[in-house]
């Protein structure tokens, strides 16, 4: 029932209906249920990790420290880490849009004439639409995480970054596996319907010849690749197959090995209140001579998509900071209510409301800074300090406003920059402008509007939707006060 | 080939825009050290005791024993769980004892490349043993450096995974046996953090054991001193 009225996605959805699918999701009594109950669970477990907040903010700062102190150098330490890997015998590629992403991954299926791809988590991938676009050119690409794997049969979309499928009841996963599984039964056993996804992923690991994953954090020093899971199919996806691509954004990279441990003792905790997961798995190159596993060859992707207009601003930097622990949704309130979907985009809630316009552009993603009540949460609790309020009200007035027009006019403009702008608004705040800069002309507005009070519409667009119509009031506070003050005839007091 | 033309052209235009971007103040260099450095020492118990309290909360099994007693203990766990076959790696300083105790049919050894061990390997054998780099206290993680005697898929493919550690080889954070061993200098193709066996809350967040790698992890301590 739920799952039916849930936008059903198989091809990108689009923030543009933002609006509209908060508001059918707003009314779906099971879906806020669901949603509500995971987030009170994630935010009571992340409380649990961080008892003092004076250790919280010791730990924060340090991770903060770290992701600026990378982004500080990223040139230079993407160049080091690309030394590093080549090194190592890692293909490095440089893809400046999804599509070049794709392309990359095409070209390394055909030349192994490979049929299937089994992949660990990845966002990234799930940005580039990899799954889609490798079905288009005949190559199968198994989401093997089991939430992922799960949306994956059922066609459908991740409405959470780290639980993906909090969605789906158990038995909407019954069904999912009894329709697409050979030979699984109907049954509503969580242990069991584990069991049937484990046994099902078996033979795909064991005849894949490409392993896919993302990337959590990249060492420069080292040309180390660390993934961060719980499940074991990240280290199946990238020791089992002959080939391993991973793809990431390519703003992950840090400085140094030991820089990845505040990093990792803030991500698990943030995300599900683990102080760690089961598996922290350092990749540092392909197989080496003698080793009996692993893959023989290995690439990186480095994605680009937006991210260098974040960077290119200083205002914005700080998006990249993002670790990707969905703390931030987990305590937001617009999140929680309206549910990962309604946002269309690959990363929802406070840090896709950041990132996406500069993923996609202001002009789809315009609406996405408005879904925030500005209540802070997502700020207090940010792993890597970032100031998400801030960037939202950044974002706001990027959209309100042209280049030209900002009141701290930034060195370009972002891609759809000023898509938010309305004729009608902007000249009602020309107007607004030109009488309160000039006192006799406010003088006779001031006169006028209370004498005029009874033609302000009933209907006043978006602010009468929830709210009493707005009006004059009979006399202006300079007329009540010059009136009482004549009125008067021995001085107060 | 239209994806290789463009990646150098790709490639040039990131660098580009990002060194066109301004410099931002300085940012410090992370003291990580100063940070371990700096935290309340853990007190109250052993780090042994510490490990194996933290290794537990994970699920893991603990066996506390010792040089001597292992192997037997090792007998137990296998007899209960009713192993028919143990794969192991060669060479390690576990071997010798493996091969002198187990039946030849009970001991598999990890001696070909995967390719053509996969489908033994995905179905016909019961658990992998291996021995470990060492095991950090503060979270009750084992420390693994899979190589070409225990690979990778030694600890990962089959549902039970027995552990060998040596209570030698606790360390208090990650950072003390990163720091301490110089990691950075020396890294394996493949290193692992590994606490507690595989799992997943994928389904209406019900923690299920055994999502995609072992179901159990079993740690034999080897404790040190009692040897004799
Ligand atoms: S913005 Fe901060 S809280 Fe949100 S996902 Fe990124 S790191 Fe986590």
């Amino acid at each position: 029932m739920s799952a039916a009225s849930l936008p059903q996605a198989d091809a990108r959805v689009s923030p543009e209906d933002f609006k509209q699918r908060s508001h059918e999701s707003l009314h779906d009594a099971h879906l806020r249920q669901s949603f509500r109950g995971a987030m009170d669970f994630l935010v009571e477990r992340r409380a649990l990790q961080f008892p003092d907040l004076q250790a919280f903010n010791t730990l924060r700062k340090l991770g903060e420290n770290v992701r600026q102190h990378a982004l500080a150098q990223l040139p230079d330490l993407l160049e080091r880490l690309e030394a590093r890997l080549t090194e190592l015998g890692v293909a490095v590629h440089w893809a400046e849009t999804p599509a070049d992403a794709n392309r990359i991954f095409l070209d390394i299926a055909r030349r192994h004439a490979a049929t299937l791809m089994v992949k660990g988590k990845s966002m990234v991938s799930e940005e580039i639409g990899l799954n889609h676009e490798m079905a288009a050119h005949g190559v199968e690409c198994i989401e093997t995480d089991m939430g992922e794997y799960i949306l994956q049969l059922d066609g459908d979309r991740p409405s959470h970054i780290i639980m993906p499928a909090i969605h789906k009841t158990k038995e909407d996963v019954a069904a999912i596996f009894h329709e697409h599984i050979d030979g699984a039964p109907l049954s509503d056993d969580v242990n069991e319907l584990i069991a049937i996804g484990r046994r099902a992923l078996r033979e795909k690991f064991a005849s894949a010849k490409i392993g896919v994953s993302g990337v959590n954090f990249m060492v420069a020093e080292t040309g180390t690749l660390a993934l961060v899971e719980n499940e074991g199919n990240g280290r199946l996806c990238t020791s089992v197959p002959d080939v391993h691509v991973a793809i990431t954004g390519l703003e992950k990279v840090v400085d140094r090995l030991e820089h990845v441990l505040p990093l990792y003792a803030l991500l698990p905790k943030s995300a599900t209140g683990q102080a760690v997961t089961t598996y922290l798995n350092l990749i540092t190159g392909p197989r080496r001579a003698g080793e009996k596993d692993g893959p023989r060859e290995m690439h990186l992707i480095l994605l680009d998509n937006g991210r260098t207009q974040a960077y290119r601003e200083a205002r914005f930097r700080a998006t990249l900071q993002c670790i990707r622990c969905g703390a931030c949704m987990n305590h937001c309130p617009v999140y929680t209510r309206v549910g990962g979907l309604s946002y269309g985009t690959t990363y929802p809630g406070p840090i896709g409301a950041i990132i996406s316009p500069h993923l996609m552009g202001l002009q789809s993603t315009r609406d996405l800074p408005t879904a925030s009540s500005l209540c802070g949460a997502c700020g207090d609790v940010c792993p890597v300090g970032i100031p998400i309020p801030d960037m939202l009200m950044k974002l706001r007035e990027a959209g309100r406003h042209s280049v030209a027009e900002s009141i701290t006019p930034p060195a370009q403009a972002l891609v759809g920059q000023g898509s938010v702008r309305r004729a009608g608004e902007v000249l009602a705040w020309r107007a607004w402008r030109v009488l309160y800069s000039h006192a006799a002309l406010y003088r006779l507005f001031a006169w006028l509007a209370p004498r005029l009070r009874w033609l302000t519409p009933a209907w006043q667009g978006g602010w009468t939707a929830s709210r009493a119509a707005l009006k004059p009031a009979p006399r202006s506070l300079r007329e009540q006060l010059a009136r009482r003050r004549a009125g008067r005839t021995v001085p107060g007091r | 080939m239209s994806g290789a033309a463009a990646e150098p052209r790709a490639r040039a235009a990131i660098f580009a825009r990002l060194r066109a971007a301004p410099d931002v103040e300085p940012v410090a260099v992370p003291d990580v050290a100063g940070y371990y450095r700096n935290r309340a020492a853990p007190s109250g118990e052993s780090r042994r005791e510490r490990f194996v309290r933290n290794a537990r909360s994970w699920r893991a099994e603990v066996i506390e024993t010792t040089a001597g007693d292992w192997p037997a203990a090792l007998d137990a766990v296998l007899d209960a769980r009713n192993v028919r076959r143990l794969l192991a790696g060669r060479g390690t300083t576990i071997a010798d004892t493996l091969a002198a105790r187990l039946p030849a049919g009970r001991l598999r050894w990890y001696d070909a490349p995967l390719a053509s061990f996969k489908p033994e390997l995905f179905g016909a054998i019961d658990a992998g043993i291996t021995t470990t780099l060492g095991a950090v206290a503060e979270t009750g993680s084992l420390l693994l450096w899979p190589d070409a005697a225990e690979p990778r898929t030694l600890s990962l493919v089959q549902p039970l995974h027995i552990a060998v550690l040596h209570e030698s080889g606790l360390h208090e954070t990650l950072f003390d046996a990163m720091v301490g061993q110089g990691w950075a200098a020396r890294m394996p193709s493949n290193a692992l953090l590994v606490t507690g066996p595989s799992k997943t809350a994928d389904i209406q967040r019900m923690l299920v054991y055994g999502a995609h790698g072992p179901r159990e992890l079993v740690i034999l301590l080897l404790r040190d001193g009692d040897a004799a």
